[in-house]
């Protein structure tokens, strides 16, 4: 597995930048995953939609359905796009240190 | 869009020119964009898969087993001896090419060996040298070609750039089931531990949860009373959804992405409209909660284990027979295995539609009915009081996704409902629609973004299709009956084609179903109906409102 490297964080990831070890997941962890998205500094619309996907984690081991993310953070899909251009899965679940989302999806 | 991929101008350019040296001498070069990843370690452990390593198809050395060639020729004897098709496909081939220019990777690459009948001559020509005896003892003369490692290399690349769709079979006078060729070359080079995590991982999570997702009870739940409450806001009508209901007449089961995935999710909502109005005696499954298979991938060991689940349920839950969602490669593993493979579902009865009274003959063996199939009943039967016009936004086409429409010949069916529930119907080219559909270019395990620079080149001829009744039609939206569609037609539509929404035909139904005390302006993404006080263009923009 590639080790992936920022500033004092350093963590094992896969072949696509998630991490391998959710629970190690933090905020540096966050702000030095984001920089592998194009996304330098996490705005608070960032956070709001970083930490709702984190407490989702949290309860049920998996992202939520894309539809009750949007609903819940109030971010129409297209914002979604707009703040992790690689969108939910990719992107936004990457930060979030989620595992990557697979199947049918 | 990953990183580094071509413009659709640049893309489209494909040289057909053969490469000038022999087909016989392979040497791969593992580009991004072009292949997937080796499978996680952890997950292959999970399914107790053999020779689990850290490795990855750009490394020069795979860390294969010293006996590997010794466990390939076991595994080949052993399958020829197990199947007699796979004997009969490897000897009947003549090589007359009806099949070569049917592939749509072959299409959207040019590479030879992603004609059906050479891709199939990579393994077939280490059938020759080591399982005829022409080839033991002519060699070369009799197409015989010897195992190196650079031909598992070139195996590894081509069988995993076949979604398995079997559009080149429908062409062949002999019927070789091309899909059941790069199948057994799957199952060879799982042997030595040789497979790709977009398959390994929905694999073993789908064995731990009963889901590729990896969704647990608790999630479930929660996406589904999600979708109950949202169904709500939109139609003022309050569903039941019930989950692991003993006694049920029915068991329900879709793929894992309807309640995950968007657009999947809009179909969802359709399912959920559809029953509450018929009063179905229904219950979803937490745990077959999974119809797609991606053991069928795999192997026919994985297959198998995932696939249980099914009529163990429907056998705990007790419940009359089994009714399945809009999932595509699914119903290959339903109405082809499944029987054999976990049969016999003995404890069931033959489907009868409790609205219509209606005997699905045809499921007599598995006992699991086609969701088109019982709704095209239900319409056949005035069961439905449906509004076409709620559709009038969309312009829809209709694709067939490979395995609904070449394994089990669901053809009319999904049409008869489509014009019952929307008034813009066009159809695509004949030669791009039912037994001769083209692929989207990502099933199979392979609609992964590492693996995007072939999607784009494989679901080429399916996109030109859309892209003739798009200019032609004005067609906004392609409807199509599978899960890995949905998630992978949108990417790819919008490199082809931009402008072509894709949803599923419960959508579509959802929208038309007129239920009783309903409250409603908006289809189910929340889109006013035409006609109604918000103008249509607005009524675009308002589609993504929370």
């Amino acid at each position: 597995m590639p080790i992936f490297e920022h500033g004092e964080v350093k963590i094992e990831v896969d072949e696509d930048g998630f991490m391998q070890e959710p629970d190690e997941w933090t905020e540096d962890v966050a702000k030095a995953l984001a920089t592998t998205e194009g996304v330098d500094d996490l705005s608070e619309e960032h956070w709001k939609l970083v930490h709702y996907l984190r407490d989702y984690y949290l309860k049920f081991g998996i992202a939520p359905m894309i539809r009750k993310l949007c609903k819940e953070t109030g971010f129409p899909l297209k914002k979604v796009y707009e703040l992790f251009p690689s969108g939910p899965a990719k992107g936004a679940c990457k930060v979030a240190g989620l595992a990557k989302p697979t199947g049918c999806v | 869009m990953a990183d580094n991929i071509k413009k659709p101008e640049e893309l489209a350019q494909i040289d057909f020119r053969p490469p000038r040296k022999l087909w016989t001498n392979p040497s791969i070069e593992f580009r991004k964009g072009t292949f997937n990843y080796a499978a996680v370690p952890e997950k292959a452990e999970y399914l107790g898969l053999p020779h689990v390593r850290k490795w990855q198809p750009m490394d020069d050395d795979w860390q294969i087993p010293d006996n590997w060639q010794e466990i390939i020729f076991e595994g080949m004897r052993e399958r020829l001896d197990k199947y007699r098709s796979f004997r009969i496909f490897m000897d009947i081939c003549v090589r007359c090419g009806a099949c070569a220019d049917k592939c749509h990777f072959f299409i959207g690459s040019g590479d030879p060996k992603n004609m059906p009948v050479l891709r199939a001559e990579l393994l077939r020509s280490i059938y020759r040298k080591n399982f005829t005896l022409a080839g033991k003892i002519m060699g070369k003369i009799a197409g015989g070609r010897e195992l190196t490692i650079d031909v598992l290399k070139e195996w590894f690349f081509y069988f995993f750039q076949c979604t398995e769709c079997r559009r080149c079979s429908v062409f062949c006078p002999y019927g070789i089931d091309t899909a059941e060729i790069t199948m057994m070359a799957r199952e060879l080079l799982n042997l030595i531990g040789l497979n790709i995590d977009w398959i390994v991982t929905p694999a073993a999570n789908c064995f731990r949860t009963g889901n590729h997702l990896g969704i647990q009870p608790h999630g479930f739940k929660d996406s589904i009373d999600f979708a109950v409450d949202e169904l709500e806001e939109l139609t003022g009508v309050k569903v039941e959804a019930p989950i692991n209901k003993k006694g049920a007449e029915i068991l329900f089961v879709a793929p894992s992405a309807d309640y995950f995935a968007t657009p999947h999710y809009y179909t969802l909502l359709g399912y959920l409209a559809l029953f509450h109005e018929i009063g179905l005696d229904y219950t979803w499954s937490s745990y077959a909660s999974e119809g797609g298979n991606f053991g069928l991938f795999h192997s026919t060991d994985v297959m198998k284990r995932l696939n249980a689940k099914i009529y163990m349920e429907a056998k705990r839950l007790g419940v009359k027979w089994v009714l399945g969602g809009e999932c595509g490669h699914m119903w290959r593993v339903l109405h082809q295995y499944m029987d054999t493979m976990n049969g016999p579902a003995d404890f069931l009865e033959e489907p009868v539609s409790p609205i219509t009274g209606t005997k699905f003959e045809n499921t007599r063996s598995t006992k699991m009915v086609h969701i088109i199939e019982f709704v095209s009943d239900l319409i056949k039967n005035n069961k439905l009081k449906l509004d076409p016009s709620r559709n009038d936004h969309w312009n829809v086409t209709f694709h067939d996704s490979c395995n609904p429409a070449r394994a089990m010949g669901l053809i009319e069916e999904p049409r008869y409902v489509i014009r019952n529930v929307c008034n813009n119907f066009h159809e695509m080219p004949e030669n791009t629609i039912k037994e001769q559909t083209f692929c989207c270019g990502s099933g199979a395990g392979l609609g992964t973004d590492e693996n995007l620079e072939m999607r784009l080149r494989g679901g080429f001829p399916k996109a030109n299709a859309v892209k003739h009744v798009h200019e032609k039609h004005g067609v906004n939206i392609l409807l199509c009956i599978c899960a890995i569609d949905k998630a992978t037609l949108p990417p790819l539509l919008e490199y082809w084609v931009p402008g072509v929404e894709v949803g599923g035909i419960h959508e579509m139904i959802g929208n038309a179903l007129i239920m009783k005390g309903e409250k409603r302006t908006t289809d189910l993404r929340g889109t006013p109906f035409l006609g109604t006080a918000k103008g249509d263009d607005e009524g675009k923009e308002s589609a993504e409102d929370v």
